[in-house]
């Protein structure tokens, strides 16, 4: 066996690379059967109202032509929309595809047209004739903002922690006060490979489907509950996913068609989505919020108030954590925190990366921001002014907090020193020049989940948990948990994810995959070493005789004894006694009085430098310092890139994103990659990752808080902040884009717009 | 689930334009495949040659993930008929490594970590090797600029940029 397999900590590149550089990777709809038969989804051109009637025959004329099912025709479904929930779900009646002749949406799928060719089931789609009965749709949340209201049932009590102190009076006394308002539009998480879904009819009766999801358990439990089938005869695979980024928490509706198809025909049947289709799924909600700030003259906060008010469906109660991170982030005994709801005709909306952190503190931000030019404090001295070390919300202590290391350490890479405190004073030939900062804070999880690892006789070990890597890194940190835990090198660890035959997992998301599937993989690998252990002192003049597990190391293919490294055996030696593999399978959940007694937070500041060219009304993020304190990093090769590619998201948001809404018809009208725009290469420039370092002792035994998401949060304000620092106008509802700019461009400080 | 039913008298059943021959040199293989006029060189690969290294992304030519190189240069598949390039020398992601040994641009974005979900991968590569073959970027930004057809959604621009520079370097050297 080699040495140095000392693994964790290490920047291992991805042991998934090889595969995804060649094009062996296969995701969803890349799996083939035999007979496979194609499915393409017809989407309704109404946003509300009823389907009067289906004319098929001129599609069913078509040859190739197998069906076209739609809820006049389909097999029998369950009414109950209770069955049609999930793991992910909002509170409310989840959609029922192709359930009934009702339409809630634009885009709907309202029928599927199953062909022997993909092309044929497409062309034959659009032959499908539909006449519809449309209703007015509202769609605006500006007309809804006197019908917001707070949802009956919350999807998380914590998210709106009850008012302390009293707000309002705090307010009046306080000497200067902040009050403005914050909006952010629809955006849609894009990821790179459409929604799909291979569903393999395997000749006796079982189901095998290859779905694009961040949750093989929860669509499993999903097909189950909604086609009213067992376990073990529904098996959902997801080894690679192209990408998430929260809209595949949810199943969706393409893994319904896929099996609806499969077991009506007996046949197998793929189903991906358009482009266009994408637009039809789950999105971030539009915000409205508005953040009070009241401070004594010097920046100390009194009082902190954030109302927000988001779009919901119809039918479902979507809510996010937008407002709590305002109560939770700087000290503050009065505080009034209200997030609310407005139903419009549109799906409902899911989480997208950092699901309310992202709008939440780009509005907190910006406030704070304006709040530094209205004392006349740095806008990084402001903050270092009102840390905490507290979580008032829940009134506890923060685990772990080394923000002050970020603050400090992003400071000086970026040269915050260097800026100068007004606005429009910072310039280059044609170029203004704005330095922006904001603070980062995501909540860190550690939810139960269960591992399995196998140790063979040849000295590999398979990890297996049902767990997904939608480009985190999952399969590349799983294994060098393993490589670590038993002294192996890396390439002696397989790692098997994305499947739900495989101990479950909770979804792939929420940051908390390093720590739970990590601290599962963990544990399952104690129970090996204990097992290797009790083999090695079995045998003859074993040096390990009368060892504890607790009082070894397995490092370099030896099992030693840490006190006395001169008692040593090779690994190897005990497998060759190993007749079968040793197998160690483990359920690990945290430790609930560590959950209860402290708050649990990634945290990170975030420095951003804007030039504008203002001749041409040219924008660009020149310059990006993202510093994180996220407990200890397993990998800093690929949480590197997490945070790299949230803070791309971060520019994206501040100024790229926006699903436009066409109010006539309730419908998206940018829905394609060439009109919603994203960062493309030439709008990301120089992005500079620092992990600070912080020791985190009681949320999981790996010490780790999760890095998907931190990276986005503050990015949009830290933009946003920079882009007023440069230009001297302040706009407050993203994207910021150069028409408006120019409407509020005016000679003035920070009270423009 | 109810039987197809028969198309109705007066409505002709639709004809499809009959297959043709096509012949590819993919990857250095000729395959011959009897495609419809409509199949797409991207679907061509990907379905009749179950070639999926090649991504669909949007298939509009918006998101550059199902690049290839026909006759050496970068073309969106998704945007050519295959019947078009009846004959043409086509490499995929797959034909890239040569006799077991990994691409330069393979190696180098395994190296400088230059994709996450790897969705639009094997696109960004195929991009970076035509791009690299047209000589005319020569510094970062021209480089950001000639690949903005790729978009990386993951956001793994930074350190494709670099996995691409590493390779225009060790090739000066």
């Amino acid at each position: 066996m080699s040495v140095g397999t000392n693994s964790i900590g290490k920047p291992v590149s991805r042991v998934d690379g090889p595969a995804k550089v060649t094009g062996r990777a296969k995701y969803a709809a890349e799996f083939s059967a035999p007979a496979l038969a194609y499915g393409f989804v017809v989407s309704s051109v109404v946003a509300k109202g009823r389907i009067q009637s289906i004319d098929r025959s001129a599609a069913l004329a078509v040859p190739g032509v197998i069906e076209v099912l739609a809820h006049d025709n389909r097999p029998s479904l369950p009414s109950s929309h209770e069955k049609y929930t999930d793991q992910v779900a909002a509170p409310g009646s989840p959609f029922r595809p192709l359930y009934n002749d009702e339409i809630l949406f634009s885009g709907q799928p309202v029928a599927l047209v199953i062909a022997e060719e993909p092309e044929i089931a497409r062309f034959a789609a659009g032959l499908v004739e539909i006449k519809y009965e449309a209703e007015a749709t509202i769609t605006e949340l500006d007309t809804q903002i006197d019908k917001a209201f707070e949802p009956p049932e919350k999807r998380a009590p914590d998210w709106d922690p009850p008012a302390r102190g009293d707000v309002e009076s705090a307010l009046s006394r306080a000497p200067t006060h902040i009050r403005k308002e914050y909006r952010t539009p629809v955006e849609h998480h894009n990821p790179m490979e459409t929604f799909g879904s291979t569903a393999v009819w395997e000749n006796d009766g079982r189901l095998t489907v290859y779905d694009k999801t961040q949750g093989a358990p929860n669509c499993q439990e999903y097909l189950c509950n909604v086609f009213g089938l067992t376990k073990d005869k529904v098996r959902v695979l997801s080894p690679y996913v192209g990408g998430a980024f929260g809209v595949g928490l949810r199943p969706n509706y393409q893994l319904f068609m896929a099996a609806l198809a499969a077991i009506g025909l007996k046949r197998s049947v793929r189903v991906t989505l358009t482009r266009q289709q994408m637009f039809t799924l789950g999105y971030r909600p539009q915000t409205i919020q508005t953040l009070t700030l009241g401070a004594e003259n010097d920046g100390r906060l009194v009082a902190v108030r954030h109302d927000a008010i988001a779009n919901t469906s119809r039918f479902e109660d979507y809510q996010e954590p937008t407002v709590v991170w305002s109560g939770a982030l700087y000290p503050c005994d009065d505080s009034a925190l209200t997030s609310s709801l407005a139903r419009l005709d549109l799906f409902t909306p899911c989480d997208m990366r950092a699901p309310g952190g992202a709008v939440g503190m780009y509005a907190l931000e910006s406030a704070m921001d304006e709040l530094s030019y209205a004392v006349g404090v740095d806008p990084l001295e402001l903050r270092l002014k009102n840390y905490s070390e507290r979580d008032q919300n829940q009134n506890r202590p923060i685990s772990s907090k080394a923000l002050k290391d970020c603050y400090l350490q992003g400071a000086e890479r970026f040269g915050w020193s260097k800026r100068r405190p007004e606005p429009r004073s910072m310039r280059e030939g044609r170029e203004l020049i704005g330095y922006g900062m904001a603070t980062g804070i995501w909540s860190a999880f550690f939810v139960p989940t269960s591992a399995r690892a196998i140790l063979a006789p040849d000295g590999t070990m398979e990890i297996a948990c049902a767990t997904a890597d939608i480009g985190t890194g999952t399969y590349t940190i799983l294994a060098q948990i393993g490589a670590e835990m038993l002294g192996l090198p890396l390439d002696k660890v397989i790692v098997r994810i994305g499947d739900s035959d495989l101990p479950s997992a909770p979804v792939e998301g929420g940051s908390w995959t390093a720590a739970s599937a990590g601290s599962a993989v963990m544990e399952a690998c104690n129970g090996i070493r204990k097992e290797l252990l009790k083999r090695a002192s079995a045998i003859n003049n074993s040096p390990l005789q009368g060892v504890d597990a607790a009082d070894v190391t397995m490092v370099d293919g030896q099992i030693r004894v840490k006190s006395d490294p001169s008692r040593a055996m090779p690994l190897s030696e005990v497998m060759v006694s190993l007749k079968e593999p040793i197998r160690s399978e483990v359920s690990a959940a945290p430790d609930e009085r560590a959950l209860e007694e402290y708050s649990h937070y990634a945290h990170s500041a975030v420095f951003a430098e804007v030039r504008l060219d203002e001749e041409l009304g040219m924008l660009r993020v020149a310059r990006v310092v993202s510093a994180v304190a996220a407990g200890r990093i397993l990998n800093p090769k690929t949480a590197k890139s997490q945070i790299l590619g949230a803070v791309v998201g971060g520019i994206g948001m501040a100024l790229h994103e926006e699903t436009v809404i066409d109010h006539r018809y309730g419908r998206f009208m940018n829905h394609n990659l060439a009109e919603y725009h994203v960062p493309v290469h030439a709008d990301v420039h120089a992005i500079d990752v620092i992990f600070v370092d912080e020791q985190e002792h009681r949320l999981n035994p790996l010490g780790v808080k999760g890095v998907g998401e931190i990276g986005i949060v503050g990015t949009a304000a830290a933009i946003a902040n920079a882009v007023f620092h440069a230009t001297g106008v302040r706009v407050r509802d993203l994207p910021i884009t150069i028409d408006k700019l120019l409407e509020l461009r005016q000679p003035t400080s920070n009270h423009a717009a | 689930m109810q039987a197809r039913p028969q198309a109705t008298s007066h409505l002709p059943e639709r004809s499809l334009q009959p297959k043709l021959e096509v012949v590819l040199r993919v990857n250095g293989v000729e395959r011959r495949m009897f495609l419809r006029p409509w199949t797409t060189l991207l679907d061509a690969l990907r379905e009749h040659l179950d070639l999926t290294g090649t991504k669909k992304g949007c298939d509009h030519g918006q998101c550059g993930a199902c690049t290839v190189l026909i006759d050496g240069r970068r073309v969106l598949s998704c945007l050519t008929f295959a019947v078009m390039k009846d004959c043409a020398e086509i490499t995929t992601i797959e034909g890239l490594a040569q006799n077991g040994e990994l691409h330069p641009l393979q190696t180098a974005f395994i190296s400088h970590d230059g994709f996450q979900c790897g969705y639009c991968t094997p696109g960004q590569i195929c991009s970076a090797v035509g791009l690299i073959a047209e000589g005319r970027a020569k510094t970062s930004d021209e480089i950001r600029e000639l690949m903005s057809g790729n978009i990386c959604r993951c956001g793994c621009y930074p350190n494709i940029l670099a996995a691409i520079e590493s390779v225009m370097q060790g090739a000066k050297t």
